[in-house]
């Protein structure tokens, strides 16, 4: 029987399971680093200035 | 689910545009809540911004990240991505409702084709190349300063128009963004989404969340009678229901007879 797109290819459930649980507590880690790190702080001194290369002009 | 997604795609674009002031006096918003990013594409120097750009915010700290290493933005942008996917494409990205309400002018569309799903890879060429490669090689955001559209049309034009300093320094790369924004807004009345699709590097990087992220539409494999509605209805160049290119816009949903699409929580967590 002719198989669709939608079920031809069936990923391990367990390894993408794993793998999202990797991915979010790497986010997790890397957020709270970041913010000890003041790097939200960067982030508002670099916005808070007119981006001359946004707008078309640096 | 359409009006739906439309609403919320506009409360959007207005709550990351609030600060009204800065569009009649052509300055932009300093206070401290663009310490934070929001998910979609809007340019921080749009004078109605509040929050910072995911996109000119990593690129910025990609540039300077020979000095310190980009955690706090490659965390946001991990934690959107996982969390969302591309639900933020398909319900919380303003130029996305802007190029959805120009496709609404009636005209001749171009359907999706084979040509097109070949044309959806360069939005990866162009996040490696301009939104990495450039900002790491030569320190400079690539991405923003060549492309944008969002840049020109939310941050440039307004600002131009109300300074007098900076019109003065408009020049060459203004007028090829301004060129490239003239042909991605009238290219995306015949074309669904053109930017999205073929060209905007933030879809690219939360697409490679589709399989983890913790929300979007997903198959029930059992009801799932391999009609193909689902994915003749779909604008986008999806091959799958919930693969890379889908924006999780829904509204495929209400086109499977089988009741096989809903959104669900991921089982990943």
């Amino acid at each position: 029987m002719k198989q669709s797109k939608n079920t031809k290819k069936q990923q391990d459930p367990l390894f993408t399971k794993r793998i999202g649980k990797v991915i979010l507590a790497a986010a997790i880690a890397l957020l709270i680093l970041g913010i000890a790190r003041n790097g939200q702080a960067d982030v508002r001194n670099k916005a808070v200035r007119i981006c001359y290369e946004c707008i078309g002009i640096g | 689910m359409k009006k739906k997604r439309k609403l919320v795609q506009l409360i959007c674009a207005v709550l990351y545009n609030c600060h009204i002031t800065g569009f009649a006096k052509g300055t932009i918003y300093q206070g401290s809540l663009k310490s934070a990013c929001i998910p979609g594409l809007n340019c921080y120097s749009c004078p109605g911004a509040v929050f910072s750009c995911p996109l000119g915010s990593l690129q910025s700290a990609l540039v300077s990240s020979k000095y310190r290493f980009p955690y706090y933005m490659l965390g946001v942008l991990l934690l959107f991505g996982i969390l969302l996917g591309r639900i933020i494409c398909g319900f919380l990205c303003p130029f996305g409702l802007v190029q959805e309400l120009l496709y609404k002018i009636p005209s001749k569309k171009l359907k999706k084709s084979c040509w097109t799903r070949r044309l959806s890879y360069l939005k990866y060429v162009i996040l490696a190349v301009f939104v990495i490669g450039i900002p790491l090689i030569n320190l400079t955001p690539g991405f923003c300063k060549y492309i944008c559209p969002a840049g020109t049309l939310e941050g440039g034009i307004p600002l131009l128009i109300k300074n007098e300093s900076l019109r003065q320094l408009a020049g060459g790369l203004f007028q090829w963004k301004v060129l490239l924004l003239t042909g991605i807004l009238l290219s995306s009345v015949f074309i669904f989404r053109f930017f999205c699709r073929f060209f905007c590097p933030l879809g690219a990087f939360y697409g490679l969340f589709h399989k983890f992220a913790l929300f979007g539409v997903r198959i029930d494999e059992e009801k799932c009678n391999n009609c193909g509605a689902c994915i003749r209805h779909c604008k986008m160049d999806v091959k799958k229901v919930g693969d890379a290119e889908c924006i999780q816009c829904g509204e495929c949903i209400g086109t499977c007879h089988a009741c096989a699409l809903k959104y669900v929580k991921n089982k990943t967590f």
